[in-house]
């Protein structure tokens, strides 16, 4: 699969054109083209703020849909623990998680469990490895693409341990082959997932070379799935909950960081300040951190663009169902451990780069500069940039024209139109009117005409 | 050919929100140009702290970069009160920031000794009542 495969991606049916997304986006990844929305897979972190900023739901998520279920013969659900905080007055986890077997799975295994062993073995890691101190979280898998394309000095403080939902998966899919006696094949492990970011890693992993996970389902369409089998489930519910309050905390920001018990910590949240945090940390402006926890959604997991709760309630209710939990309940036990390192490394995608080399990249950075002084500076997105020097970028990389500029266009034909007026009332009334006069008038209309037709092009 | 870029910043006086702009947007033109990272913080950090010490110290001023293939050469230039004593300034932990100052963060005596620490070449001239220039480079 790529290296830069995306779940983020357009409907261009659905798609008007308008600027919201190219305004929002913040690696500055998606341009409108001839009336359609675009995005650079190569600067696309799956953020999915495109997709809570487009009023016409053109942009979307890959995920799969609950039929995938027969495509195996036993299957375990992985729900994230920030699927606990869509529902109204839950007061016990295995109200869900019995739920979910109702619904066909033959197994649950908590991603919450899986985050208990992910603090564990981070503990251990603050410890041992000072040098590579503050060490930056790596379970959204949004803010190590991020880092991997715009911060190849913070790669070396990425923490080097799987996501929690990675290692619920390993750890579900040794249950399921022991309890089944079935081939791995034949057993489909199944993410219960916040956002599309995870579905990307599920496809195409940083820090590992392969998931285990087969297949994720969006928490909007389990939600939805679960709420008549969750009031049925009564008193004889199984005990399938394996986490407690350290692991169901990941589901919001701060949690992931109040389970490593240190004070030395910063939580941000939110894709502009994650990269605010990472911009300040670069320039060694935090001393004595141990721990940087970043989610690139509002509130954590909780705001995930796959969740339909508003983020701040959800942090509640998460907060309310913690209380009666216990500590933890998983703990790292013999071979588990191995689950939980990073088997590959993250390495650094320079994409932003202006030119194939330092001399390329300096002729164009004097060219956007000199571009930018003529550009109008109103960043008003009608050529399909989010802002002029986007344009003026896009431009020497050689993928647009100055002529996408509506000014400049104006501009252009204004000057086209004055030169044609001159022509014309040079003439006078009886003159012969030369063959080279009429091939420049001639010449000219074309000219205007041809760009009244770049004036028109991304009109749907 | 282009084989260089200049480009200029004022940096205005006593606005802590704004200092550190001109150092980000150095930042973000380096990595543009596929600098090496390396040198890319060390730039980043030393320019920050003179921004930082022309907005503390100097009523603010203009800074000069200017980068080729071999170097990111930094002139931070200002008309403030000048140091008194260059020697005593560079030592760390050596600092004239007033109390309300060091309640912001700032006024540990570490900016001039990181500017010299983080880049391979720093010159400072500087005269009394007249101003400041520093010079730094850093090898590419
Ligand atoms: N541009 C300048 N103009 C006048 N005085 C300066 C200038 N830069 C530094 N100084 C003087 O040198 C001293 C030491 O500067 P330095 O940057 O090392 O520390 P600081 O700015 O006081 O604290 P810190 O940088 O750790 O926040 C300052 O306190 C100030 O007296
Ligand atoms: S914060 Fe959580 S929900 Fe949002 S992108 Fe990151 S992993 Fe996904
Ligand atoms: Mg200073």
């Amino acid at each position: 699969m790529d290296k830069f495969y995306h779940s983020v991606h357009l409907e261009p049916d659905l798609c008007k054109g308008c600027i919201n997304c190219i305004k929002r986006c913040p690696t500055q990844a998606i341009r409108v083209r001839d009336g359609k929305a675009r995005i650079n897979a190569r600067f696309c972190i799956d953020c999915g703020e495109c997709i809570r900023v487009c009023p016409h739901h053109a942009k979307q998520a890959v995920y799969d849909k609950i039929d995938v279920l027969k495509q195996y013969e036993y299957t375990v659900a992985l729900p994230a623990p920030s699927l606990y905080s869509q529902f109204n007055s839950l007061d016990d986890v295995e109200i869900v998680l019995n739920a979910l077997l109702y619904l066909g799975f033959d197994d649950v295994y908590e991603v919450s469990a899986g985050a208990e062993l992910v603090s564990e073995a981070t503990r251990r890691y603050l410890t041992e490895h000072e040098e590579n101190l503050p060490a930056i979280s790596t379970a959204c898998p949004t803010v190590v693409r991020l880092i991997r394309v715009k911060f190849p000095n913070l790669i070396p403080n990425l923490l080097p341990l799987n996501p929690p939902v990675e290692v619920a998966a390993r750890l579900a899919l040794m249950r399921a082959m022991e309890k089944s006696g079935l081939p791995r094949e034949k057993i489909g492990i199944v993410f219960i997932s916040p956002c599309p970011a995870k579905y990307t890693y599920t496809k195409m992993p940083l820090g590992t070379a392969k998931s285990e996970v087969d297949c994720v389902l969006a928490i909007k369409d389990v939600y939805q799935l679960l709420l008549p089998y969750m009031k049925v489930v009564g008193q004889d519910r199984e005990e399938l909950a394996l986490s407690g309050k350290i692991g169901i905390s990941w589901g919001r920001s701060g949690g992931e960081a109040s389970g490593l018990f240190t004070d030395n910590y910063l939580a941000a949240d939110g894709i502009e300040n994650v990269i605010r945090v990472l911009e300040d940390m670069e320039d060694q402006k935090f001393t004595q951190l141990k721990f940087v926890e970043l989610n690139a959604c509002n509130g954590g997991c909780v705001g995930g663009v796959l969740t339909v709760e508003n983020p701040y309630v959800a942090e509640a209710k998460l907060q309310r169902l913690r209380k009666y939990m216990p500590v933890s309940k998983s703990h790292i036990e013999g071979a588990q451990g191995s689950v939980v390192p990073w088997d590959a490394q993250v390495e650094f995608e320079p994409v932003f780069h202006l030119g194939n080399n330092m001399m390329q990249s300096l002729t164009r950075l004097n060219q956007v500069e000199r571009l930018c002084k003529r550009l109008p500076g109103l960043d008003c997105g009608s050529c399909g940039a989010p802002t002029c020097k986007a344009l003026a970028e896009d431009i020497v990389r050689g993928d647009r024209s100055e002529k996408d500029c509506i000014y400049f266009l104006r501009d252009s034909l204004h000057k086209l139109s004055d030169e044609v007026a001159a022509l014309v009332l040079g003439w006078g009334a009886d003159d012969k009117r030369d063959r080279e006069s009429v091939r420049i008038l001639k010449e000219y209309m074309q000219r205007i005409s041809d760009e009244m037709a770049l004036l028109d092009r991304g009109k749907p | 050919m282009d084989d260089k870029i200049v480009f200029t910043y004022d940096v205005p006086a006593d606005d802590f929100s704004r200092a550190g702009e001109a150092s980000s947007d150095v930042k973000s033109k380096l990595k543009q140009l596929g600098t090496p990272p390396d040198a890319v913080r060390k730039v980043a950090i030393a320019m920050y702290e003179g921004e930082i010490n022309m907005v503390i110290h100097a009523n603010g001023g203009t800074i000069t970069v200017e980068i080729s293939p071999r170097q990111v050469r930094m002139v931070l230039r200002d008309r403030g009160p000048g140091i008194p004593d260059v020697d005593l300034a560079m030592q760390e932990g050596y600092s004239t920031a007033p109390d309300e100052i060091r309640n912001l963060g700032f006024g540990a005596g570490m900016g001039l000794p990181n500017m010299k620490k983080y880049t391979d070449e720093m010159h400072i001239e500087t005269e009394l009542g007249v101003g400041t220039t520093i010079t730094m480079t850093v090898n590419l």
